[in-house]
């Protein structure tokens, strides 16, 4: 059976980070037309024509200092990455490559796609998430981690 | 200028999201993952809530023509499930698991001045250069 960790477990903070996820994509839908996919937004850069750039470089921006404006106000939360180099480096080809293949990531599909009861993103969403169960509990229970 | 500034909100308003909900954590991430291990149900309900936004937003913008700015929607047209949607996701989803990175956290954490995510971004940049180098060889042959 599955064991909860109710100690890590934050279900307000989580709820509350999850619906300002969505108003960021409710602004960008009701006012811009577009969809919040951030593989898409950002590996859209790379062939976007010039007029087709600034809209995604802001949202991009936006994200980027996201950190300094949490500054602001209070302490960053933290953000702790176990992984070592050649591991950070081949996950984040595999995430860019597929992510590209795929058409989108966990914000595109994730959020919006499911927004919409897109069957496609829905597909997409539940393929990537059983991809990451298995990753982990390989990595972690059958390899002994990195 | 009201459409860029749109987007710079969005994105800022995303990353503080992303923070907030502990998402922008690898660790809190792959805790969500390992279902075998102490499993932290949290990222489940990052869904919920920006779900539960995110379906009020697709009503209204639906019931409308133009956006709020008087723009059309592009919105995705792809409707087929196929090979590439499949086995992209299953790719991403590798690199998920073993990094506890996707896209959005990554780049909030390079914001951070993480240098771990500063590489994975790289990396990830690399990854998405190296899809349309095959994509162009592809619609060449």
């Amino acid at each position: 059976m599955i064991d909860v960790a109710w100690a890590q477990f934050t279900p307000w903070t989580a709820l509350a980070g999850g619906a300002l996820i969505g108003v960021a994509a409710a602004l960008l839908l009701l006012f811009n037309g577009r969809i919040a996919g951030i593989s898409g937004i950002l590996g859209g850069m790379l062939t976007a024509s010039p007029g087709d750039m600034p809209w995604r470089a802001a949202f991009i921006i936006g994200l980027l200092v996201a950190p300094l404006g949490w500054l602001m106000l209070s302490d960053l939360p933290p953000i702790e990455i176990e992984a070592g180099y050649p591991v950070i480096i081949i996950a984040g080809l595999l995430v860019g490559i597929g992510t590209r293949y795929g058409s989108g990531c966990t914000s595109g599909h994730g959020v919006c796609g499911i927004s919409r009861f897109s069957p496609r993103s829905l597909v997409a969403t539940a393929t990537f998430m059983a991809a990451g169960f298995v990753t982990v509990y390989v990595v972690k229970h059958q390899l002994g981690g990195f | 200028m009201g459409f860029t500034l749109v987007s710079f909100l969005a994105g800022l308003v995303f990353g503080l999201g992303l923070l907030i909900s502990g998402m922008a954590n690898p660790e809190k991430v792959l805790g969500f993952l390992d279902l075998a291990g102490l499993w932290d149900p949290s990222l489940a309900l990052v869904m919920v809530g920006a779900i539960a936004v995110g379906v009020i937003a697709f009503r209204i913008a639906g019931l409308r023509r133009l956006t709020l700015l008087g723009l059309e929607f592009r919105l995705p047209t792809k409707t087929d499930i196929d090979k590439r949607l499949v086995v992209g996701s299953v790719v991403f989803g590798a690199g998920w698991g073993l990094a506890g990175f996707c896209p959005g956290p990554a780049l909030v954490a390079m914001g951070a001045g993480e240098q771990k995510a500063v590489v994975f971004v790289v990396a990830m940049l690399a990854g998405m250069a190296l899809f349309e180098l095959l994509e162009k060889r592809r619609v060449a042959n």
